[in-house]
């Protein structure tokens, strides 16, 4: 499924989580997400899978594509936008290159997970939700991912990091960094 | 009908009910006295569930449910006041309680609240439970509404209001849990919004959550104001309900107490808005008259209603050629105000203060519309609701319920029955038939009633002969039924030459200023009081006002005139293309 996700996503040219978000360039993406549109019209529950297929496209759920989606299924603005808020897997806001899952299970937490965060938050600059100023970064809080023998777990985009020291933070980052480089655009 | 649905025997604290097939368990307890509490509840939008404080205990039962939506069932056992039913309902309310501002005090709802009275019945007397909620600033963006968030308690009335009933649906649920807002899309101001201005939202609010745009301290200082002349308008609809204010039964008429209220209160002139409900009718009636003679743009759709003209300016714009140019009463009173009363009473129209007193919350939107300036001034300064004005009589120590009848200011007071009815679901369709009949067949009517354009049906339907033309109209009144008649009017192509909507469910009877009530037959007791008045005066149709003749012989020459077209018509515009508009101003 998620290989599937991956290739189904379009490359953007911008790197650094700057999505061109805000609908005001020439762009086809608005043309792909009126095509998704017209697939899933008229059927009923078709507002999740479109902002699934939109924020595919997107990156996130500017306000914009928001409004094109209400007015492409017939949906109230504000169904939209309360579906979007209520669901932690949609986001608002454009997000990092990559995602930082800091693990806040019991057993994560237990050996030092907060630690981490906090170096996390103070290497990054920023707090849970928020994404670093180069747009590399977004980080996030989550509850137990089912690898507590390796506790405490950092995951970064697809790579798990194990049994992390606050002090290993600074050297995890760069190392990902140099390590990722080429990958797509993923949030 | 309900003959036709299986009965059902269920027992409610001891007493044998008899409920009917898909009847919830409050409505059957409440039909035998047992008036279980609720909170999120109203029946102008049926249940909801949300708020937990109905909550009975069910023999055999799992749990505590909440009895506004648990149908019955036979042999039911139902017992609502027990040690663990006291104790759910207490603690809900505590929690709601735990992050709801502890400002009653200085809270536009002190005294006439909901959640204050529900803390009171159940006995509360400490709260053990405390939240920090994030602040959201109060939204005063909108003309005509208020919304402190702070104050919400998320019981979802507001939005099954504007979202089911109006078919609106600016406000909305966001984000989870603890974090969970009502709000409109990305937390915008009201007037950013698609809000239509109806107050239906602050008709039905528990709490001060949201409310009117109060304005009534203002007018109170205005009229003190020796420089300045304050003359007041009030619409049909304000009779028939003010009275609830102070304890009157409901669709008792209280037209004369309203008179002599306002003239204690210090306005100079006391005018009713009926009288321009008159001229409406003779402006519109003629342009209905006009527009079947060059077939179009058929059907004409009323304008009196600001909430509908919104409406219609946002999710409508095709309809927008047929709405009527005609201002609503209200701003044709202002117009005839500023210019014919104040020449004819020798006052510079600057010295003016143009007060109204209405049912409704989108009047104070549509008096404040730019356009809205024909006389060269503001066409009205200020508009109150029903509520507001009770607060000024109430805050004046004038006991309302005790006043001897007093008499609204000639001649802008003088009014017929045909535009008392304007208040009421169909009331402008039967004031303009009546006199549009008249006119074009030169013969009285015989039958001066139209029934068929009365009661509460969402959508009416009627055909009237006008001396061999059949002419076919139809009546909508609560914005989702209004809806539902123009997508008709768009997939069907049915003809029909004469549509009225109102905004309201019921009409200005029901407007979003009007005072507070869960009484379920609240709209056919308010109409009964207008139908009553109506019947009761001396003239009955519009063409008959002969205050309203003389203002043409005097003033405005005749129906449709270059003069009344400049002060009592106005223009309509989509709602998106102002919005690029004030875009491409702002940028």
């Amino acid at each position: 499924m998620a290989s599937d996700v991956q290739a189904k996503r379009p490359k953007l040219e911008s790197v650094g989580g700057e999505c061109k978000c805000h609908g005001k360039l020439p762009d086809d993406r608005f043309t792909k997400l009126h095509d998704v549109i017209e697939e899933y019209k008229d059927k009923p529950g078709s507002l999740i899978p479109v902002l699934h297929e939109a924020q595919k496209l997107f990156g996130c759920l500017p306000e914009d594509v928001q409004q094109f989606v209400a007015k492409g299924l017939g949906v109230p603005e504000s169904e939209v936008y309360g579906v979007a808020t209520f669901y932690s897997l949609f986001s608002l806001k454009p997000k990092g290159k990559w995602t930082i899952s800091v693990c806040l299970g019991t057993a994560c937490y237990v050996k030092g997970a907060a630690d981490c965060l906090e170096a996390l938050k103070k290497e990054l600059g920023i707090d849970i939700g928020g994404t670093s100023e180069d747009g590399l970064f977004t980080l996030e809080g989550v509850r137990c991912v089912g690898a507590c023998a390796l506790a405490p777990v950092v995951v970064i985009g697809d790579t798990v990091y194990a049994k992390v020291k606050p002090e290993d933070i600074k050297k995890i980052l760069a190392e990902h960094v140099e390590a990722h480089s080429a990958e797509a655009h993923v949030s | 009908m309900t003959d036709e649905k299986k009965k059902i025997n269920l027992t409610i604290d001891g007493i044998r009910v008899e409920a009917y097939e898909g009847e919830m368990v409050l409505d059957a307890a409440r039909r035998v006295g047992i008036d279980i509490p609720t909170l999120c509840y109203h029946p102008a939008i049926g249940p909801i569930g949300s708020c937990r404080v109905c909550v009975v205990e069910i023999e055999n039962g799992r749990g505590l449910p909440a009895s506004c939506v648990t149908p019955v069932r036979e042999g039911m056992v139902v017992r609502t006041n027990t040690e663990a039913v006291r104790e759910a309902r207490r603690t809900v309310v505590e929690l709601i309680l735990a992050s709801h501002p502890q400002d009653c005090l200085e809270c536009e709802r002190n005294g006439r609240c909901e959640l204050q009275d529900l803390a009171m019945r159940l006995g509360i007397r400490e709260s053990r439970f405390h939240r920090e909620k994030e602040h959201k600033e109060c939204d005063t963006s909108s003309p005509a509404l208020v919304r402190d968030a702070d104050k919400c308690i998320l019981c979802g009335r507001c939005v099954s209001m504007c979202s089911e009933v109006q078919n609106v649906a600016a406000l909305g649920f966001a984000y989870r849990g603890t974090d969970a807002l009502v709000t409109p899309m990305f937390e915008r101001g009201l007037a950013d919004s698609k809000c239509v201005s109806c107050g239906q939202c602050a008709k039905i609010c528990p709490v001060g959550a949201i409310h009117e745009k109060e304005e009534w301290q203002k007018v109170a200082d205005l009229i003190c104001d020796p420089d300045l002349h304050v003359v007041v308008q009030v619409a049909p609809a304000v009779r028939a309900a003010i009275g609830e204010e102070f304890n009157m039964p409901a669709g008792m008429p209280v037209t004369g107490k309203l008179a002599t209220a306002l003239r204690m209160l210090g306005f100079d002139a006391v005018f009713d808005t009926q009288f321009a409900a008159d001229l409406t009718i003779m402006e519109e009636g003629t342009e209905l008259i006009e527009r079947l003679k060059m077939k179009g743009p058929l059907p004409l759709i009323t304008s009196c209603s600001p909430g509908w003209i919104r409406y219609a300016e946002t999710f409508h714009p095709e309809f927008i050629p047929n709405l009527s140019s005609c201002k609503s009463p209200q701003q044709m009173m202002g117009a005839v105000i500023k210019t014919y009363y104040a020449k004819r009473a020798g006052i510079d129209p600057d010295k003016i203060v143009s007060v109204s007193v209405m049912p409704c919350t989108a009047k104070k939107f549509e008096c404040a519309r730019p356009e809205m300036n024909a006389s060269g001034q503001r066409d009205v300064d200020i508009v109150l609701t029903t509520r507001e004005l009770a607060c000024m009589i109430r805050q004046a120590g004038i006991r309302f319920q005790d006043l001897p009848h007093g008499e609204f200011d000639a001649p802008l007071g003088i009014s017929t029955g045909a535009a008392t009815i304007f208040g009421v679901t169909g009331g402008v369709m039967e004031a303009a038939l009546r006199t549009v009949y008249e006119i074009v067949t030169k013969k009285p009517l015989g039958k001066i009633e139209f029934s068929e354009v009365r009661g509460m049906n969402g959508i009416k339907e009627a055909s009237v002969d006008l001396g061999g033309t059949e002419v076919r109209v139809a009546v909508a009144h609560g914005l989702s039924n209004a809806s539902k008649l123009l997508r008709h009017i768009n997939e069907t192509g049915e003809r029909y030459d004469f549509i009225e909507v109102m905004a309201c469910p019921g009409g200005c009877i029901m407007g979003g200023g009007q005072p507070r009530s869960q009484d379920p037959d609240i709209a056919e007791k308010r109409a009964a009081a207008l139908y009553a008045e109506d019947r009761g005066m001396e003239m009955r149709k519009s063409h008959e006002n002969i205050a309203v003749a003389c203002l043409y012989e005097e003033f405005l020459k005749k129906p449709g005139s270059d003069i009344a077209h400049k002060l009592l018509h106005t223009t309509y515009e989509s709602a998106d293309e102002a919005a690029r508009v004030s875009r491409k101003e702002a940028m």
